[in-house]
């Protein structure tokens, strides 16, 4: 027997859910609506969708001509899955270490590696950055891959030995009896099973890095390694009376991480039930 | 026991990388904000930039206009964005609702965009120039509501901190949502045989067994807030205009390590201030571990 609802509640609740759906959605709908309309068009009637006469394509094609435009773009490629692929795989082996073996120092390497949970790296920025030149790596790709990845794992480290601690010790010992290596026990039995997990950190960890702008600011600021968020900001800066060609930049850099985040939506709230709150 | 090479091969590169690129640079600035340059060298100077930060005029009105600004901007998340969340969260998991999916889906998007589409985008809509929010306004009979919020000392604070509940609604929807679904049916079932439905459904059984997700938002929102940067960056420059009205000690730490127009860059001053944010999420969070979190009964179901 589930719980009734009452029609009228029903029909109330309807009707908050989508006038703050509609909140949510309205600025971007603004966006990119007004990225396909001539200027004349965005300043007269900002809130019409574009029409046979307003239709124009003049922003995307000066966002295009910009050859910078693609790079940023890449490099906010190269850095996001760089970082991530480093986070879920070192974040998953320690997950693995931590949730499969009881060692001494099991509880305290743990709480250690949730430290970064709560302290955000930000604060540490004044000594990142003198490392950094100290090594020679400002201005590198690497540098921004290896600060996001340390950024990543603890959260990841967290959520996957949650997930970790559910699989079955019989799959591991039996793969044990036959003589599998703990690696392969690992890569071959283990991994493929939190791969809903994986999804889960993958998403957590990638909005944050495709997002920010303080570390790209401060130690990769250089023409050839600004990433997207970076590089729109400027672009905003310069452009700031070309608004077909700024909305056309933003609505092109909302693109990657909103397909990625329609793909793995419904593993983000089957993961975040499974373990992170509990 | 015997030494299993296996499980330092496993923990080895997670620890090296947090280590070297977390744990060390954040005790590294704890250090340096013991330092100063003096005549191009770096000379031990004890406390003598707190002093400095707390003590010359110039520096703590700053520190304590940013400070106060960012408690202001954490307090309107707390009374704005975690009850919006938790009402919307509430809604989303009463039973047999259609289309859940798609709200949650649609509530969380404006969550995973950067700081700069957000900035942007709520400059434009509240322009008075461009103005699509005087325009709807208008539309409604509400022309004389609308000011240029932004722009003036007394609203732009206020209204960047609701961008910002805007913005992130959508986590403690999320995190909420996936507690409520966490209660088992049979609670529930039980408390409908009592005649418990509704609205006090909601309040005496599912509210006190969500308390503890409620306490993980509130330190997540106190954590991101007390770091926050990049919106008031973006939409209000470094300097935090109108006349510092809107600066929070993540743009002060940037101004302050990094300068800002006619004033130079000073990372021992930045590591005091960054020291300085250290203690304040530190007491935040040593409140939340030790004084609410041990206090909140968790049911085992």
């Amino acid at each position: 027997m589930a719980a009734r609802t009452s029609l009228p509640r029903a029909i109330a609740a309807h009707a908050v859910l989508l006038s703050y759906t509609i909140i949510a959605l309205f600025p971007v709908f603004v966006i990119v609506i007004n990225s396909f309309k001539s200027r004349r068009a965005i300043f007269s009637n900002p809130l019409a969708l574009p029409t046979r006469e307003s239709f124009d394509l003049v922003g995307y094609h000066t966002v295009l001509q910009q050859g910078d435009f693609l790079l940023y773009f890449q490099n906010s490629m190269i850095v996001t899955t760089a970082s991530l692929f480093f986070v879920l795989l070192f974040g998953a082996m320690a997950a693995f270490a931590l949730s499969e073996y009881r060692f001494r120092g099991n509880l305290l390497m743990g709480l250690y590696l949730a430290l970064g949970i709560m302290i955000p790296i930000r604060l540490g920025t004044v000594a990142i950055l003198e490392m950094m030149v100290a090594s020679g790596l400002v201005n590198t790709l690497f540098a921004l891959i290896l600060i996001y990845t340390a950024q990543g794992l603890p959260l990841a480290i967290f959520i996957l030995s949650e997930f970790m601690r559910s699989v079955s010790d019989d799959l591991k010992n039996a793969g044990r009896i036959d003589g599998l290596s703990e690696y392969r026990i690992f890569f071959t039995l283990v991994l493929p099973l939190v791969r809903p997990a994986m999804a889960t950190v993958a998403v957590f960890t990638m909005i944050p890095i495709w997002n920010d702008l303080w570390f790209p600011l401060i130690i990769a600021p250089g023409e050839s390694t600004k990433t997207i968020t970076l590089g729109a900001q400027v672009f905003i800066g310069q452009f700031v009376t070309n608004w077909n060609a700024v909305l056309a930049a933003l609505s092109l850099s909302i693109l990657p991480v909103l397909v990625l985040y329609l793909i793995f939506s419904r593993q983000l709230i089957r993961g975040i039930t499974a373990g992170a709150v509990k | 026991m015997k030494f299993r090479p296996h499980i330092a091969v496993f923990l080895a590169p997670a620890v090296i990388v947090y280590s070297a690129v977390m744990i060390f640079p954040l005790l590294s600035t704890l250090n340096l904000s013991l330092f100063s340059r003096i005549g191009g060298e770096r000379v031990f100077v004890g406390l003598e930039n707190f002093r400095t930060l707390f003590g010359d005029p110039r520096w703590s009105a700053s520190f304590w206009n940013a400070l106060g600004n960012n408690t202001w901007f954490f307090v309107v998340h707390m009374l704005v964005q975690n009850p919006i969340g938790i009402a919307l969260a509430a809604l989303l998991s009463s039973p047999r609702l259609r289309m859940a999916a798609f709200y949650r889906t649609a509530i969380f998007i404006p969550t995973i965009l950067s700081f700069v589409i957000v900035g942007f985008v709520w400059k434009l809509i509240l322009s008075p120039i461009w103005g699509i929010a005087p325009g709807m306004l208008d539309a409604v009979g509400l022309k004389s509501l609308f000011a240029p919020w932004l722009g003036r000392e007394s609203s732009a604070l206020t209204t960047l901190a609701l961008i910002s509940v805007w913005q992130f609604v959508g986590i403690p929807m999320m995190l909420i949502y996936a507690a409520l679904l966490s209660i088992p049916d049979e609670v529930l079932e039980a408390a409908e045989l009592d005649g418990i439905t509704g609205w006090s459904r909601f309040w005496k059984i599912q509210l006190p067994l969500i308390l503890p997700a409620i306490g993980i938002i509130s330190i997540l929102t106190f954590v991101g807030n007390f770091n926050a940067f990049d919106l008031i960056y973006v939409s209000q420059g470094a300097l935090a205009g109108p006349n510092f009205a809107t600066d929070i000690l993540g743009t002060f730490l940037y101004r302050t390590f990094f300068g800002f127009q006619l004033q130079l860059g000073d990372p021992h001053m930045g590591a005091a201030i960054a020291t300085a944010m250290f203690v304040i999420i530190l007491i935040g969070v040593s409140i939340y571990l030790f004084g609410i979190q041990t206090r909140l009964r968790r049911y085992q179901f």
